[in-house]
């Protein structure tokens, strides 16, 4: 198990590569967009793991709400922490890619607009992790994940009637996908996943190792009160 | 162009704040332990 | 007595009274509506034609700040007189509690709207050119929305180091769907462009959705603080 964590950062970093090539020299340049279309390589793989991580904290805490298993509650805490990085990837590359296409840095179009929605959520989720002093924390952090599962569909439905009355341009494009394109997107998203892991990974081993510390750190003020700091 | 290479940077600076973050935490944790560790009898 | 509607009515009646007898928080919180309608009306030229475009989004955005500051203080005497022990032993449902703050929250942020709304109506110079009495449901459906919502994440909060932000904070993300229900309902209806139908289901299906789920987590959570 220790070997396996070089063998997969050894992995990533060539699979990112790989794409990274794929994306800025192997792929065919868009017709309409030029080569700016090339973000779209690195934009959706993010927004897709972000999705994926978000989805797996929302199983994390429903779990922990039924029975409050503390890895379950480590793995929520990674997620959502992992999530919030790819998603920033997403509301960053978002812009910077609509701009030199629309002219516009922000619409509040479907999906960019879901998404820092969802970057919101979690982000407040963070927070409350990080200020609240009650004891039983991973619970209401639970609940509150469990809320914004809840929430993203209707935020989701809500833009939609919202753009149906208000159109406006859609970043991303929608229609049918260059199948050598795919092909890249595909590479990229692959790529992304192993990154995702692996900081996931780290995350998860040094919030053991922080849980770890902590119990060790109680367990010194108990025995020993005039000892610990 | 720039517009592109800025999307990519952008990404990259991400990713590696973050995981710059976790290796300081870690660093921090590993020096708690040392000391929890000389505390001991 | 022990019904969970008995409960919830007996609660809500003490804080009800309570209040009424205090009106410290009442009084606060009424020249905080005015003062607020009045800085919008300054920040925002009410004699500009297209106020009635924008005077749904600025209505709902006085409200949300009006409600957020109420809802700072659902907890706030449970927490001073240390009764949320009692709450958690006692036999009577958690359910009620909860029902029955939310419910004092609410008719409590609606007597704050119903004051603010003539005000908003003369600065504005506001007429609805659509069917006026639909903003009654919209009013409240969304009231509820925010309220049973905050109501919730008021006690989230209550163990938290920056309790007064932290409401907003987790509130405001959640509660998005919903503003944008309730501000593009109330627009709707003001310039009579289009039916504002949608909106007022999506207010509706939000509203069964929350305030299942925070009846459904509310016990968990009152036994975690």
């Amino acid at each position: 198990m220790k070997r396996a964590f070089p063998i997969l950062a050894a992995l990533t970093g060539i699979l990112l590569s790989y794409a990274l090539y794929e994306a800025l020299v192997a792929a065919p340049t868009e017709q309409t967009m030029g080569n700016v279309q090339r973000i779209f390589y690195y934009h959706v793989p993010s927004a897709w793991t972000a999705f994926l991580l978000f989805f797996i904290n929302f199983i994390a805490s429903v779990f922990y709400l039924i029975r409050r298993s503390p890895t379950a509650d480590a793995i929520a805490v990674v997620t959502a922490e992992v999530g919030v990085v790819f998603c920033t990837v997403v509301l960053v590359t978002g812009p910077l890619w609509a701009r030199p296409v629309w002219g516009i840095w922000w619409t509040w179009d479907i999906r960019l607009t879901s998404t820092l929605v969802l970057w919101l959520i979690y982000v407040a989720y963070l927070m409350l992790r990080r200020f609240s002093t009650s004891g039983q924390t991973p619970v209401l952090a639970a609940a509150l994940a469990v809320f914004g599962a809840l929430d993203v569909p209707l935020v989701y439905f809500s833009i939609w009637i919202f753009r149906t009355q208000h159109p406006q341009p859609v970043i991303g494009g929608g229609g049918s996908i260059d199948p050598r394109m795919l092909h890249v997107l595909l590479i990229n998203w692959a790529a992304f996943l192993c990154l995702a892991a692996l900081l996931c990974w780290s995350r998860f081993r040094l919030e053991r190792l922080q849980r770890q510390v902590e119990d060790a750190q109680a367990l010194e003020s108990m025995l020993a009160p005039e000892r610990s700091r | 162009m720039n517009f592109l290479y800025a999307a990519y940077t952008a990404t990259w600076l991400i990713h590696i704040t973050y995981a710059v973050t976790l290796v300081r935490r870690y660093q921090r944790l590993r020096k708690e332990i040392d000391e929890l560790k000389d505390r001991q009898p | 007595m022990n019904s969970l509607a008995g409960i919830t009515r007996a609660t809500l009646a003490k804080d009800l009274r309570l209040e009424w007898r205090s009106k410290d928080a009442i009084n606060s919180m009424l020249f905080f509506a005015l003062l607020v309608v009045v800085v919008f009306s300054f920040s925002f030229d009410p004699n500009a034609e297209e106020s009635r475009q924008i005077a749904g989004g600025l209505i709902w955005v006085a409200f949300l700040f009006a409600a957020v500051v109420a809802l700072n203080q659902t907890w706030a005497r449970e927490l001073r007189n240390q009764v949320l022990d009692a709450y958690r032993v006692s036999p009577a449902p958690a359910n009620s509690l909860f029902l029955a703050k939310a419910l004092g929250n609410f008719i409590f942020v609606t007597v704050l709207e119903a004051l603010m709304t003539p005000l908003f109506i003369i600065f504005y110079k506001l007429r609805a050119l659509g069917p006026a009495w639909q903003l009654i449901p919209v009013a409240l459906l969304g009231t509820w929305a925010l309220v049973v919502n905050g109501t919730f994440f008021a006690a989230i909060s209550l163990r938290t180091r920056s309790r007064e932000i932290m409401l907003p904070l987790l509130l405001f993300p959640i509660s998005l769907p919903a503003i944008l229900g309730l501000v593009n309902a109330t627009t709707f209806i003001l310039t009579g462009e289009y039916s504002a139908r949608f909106w007022i289901v999506l207010l509706a299906t939000y509203d069964v959705i929350f305030t299942i789920a925070c009846l459904l987590l509310f016990e968990t959570v009152l036994h975690a603080e």
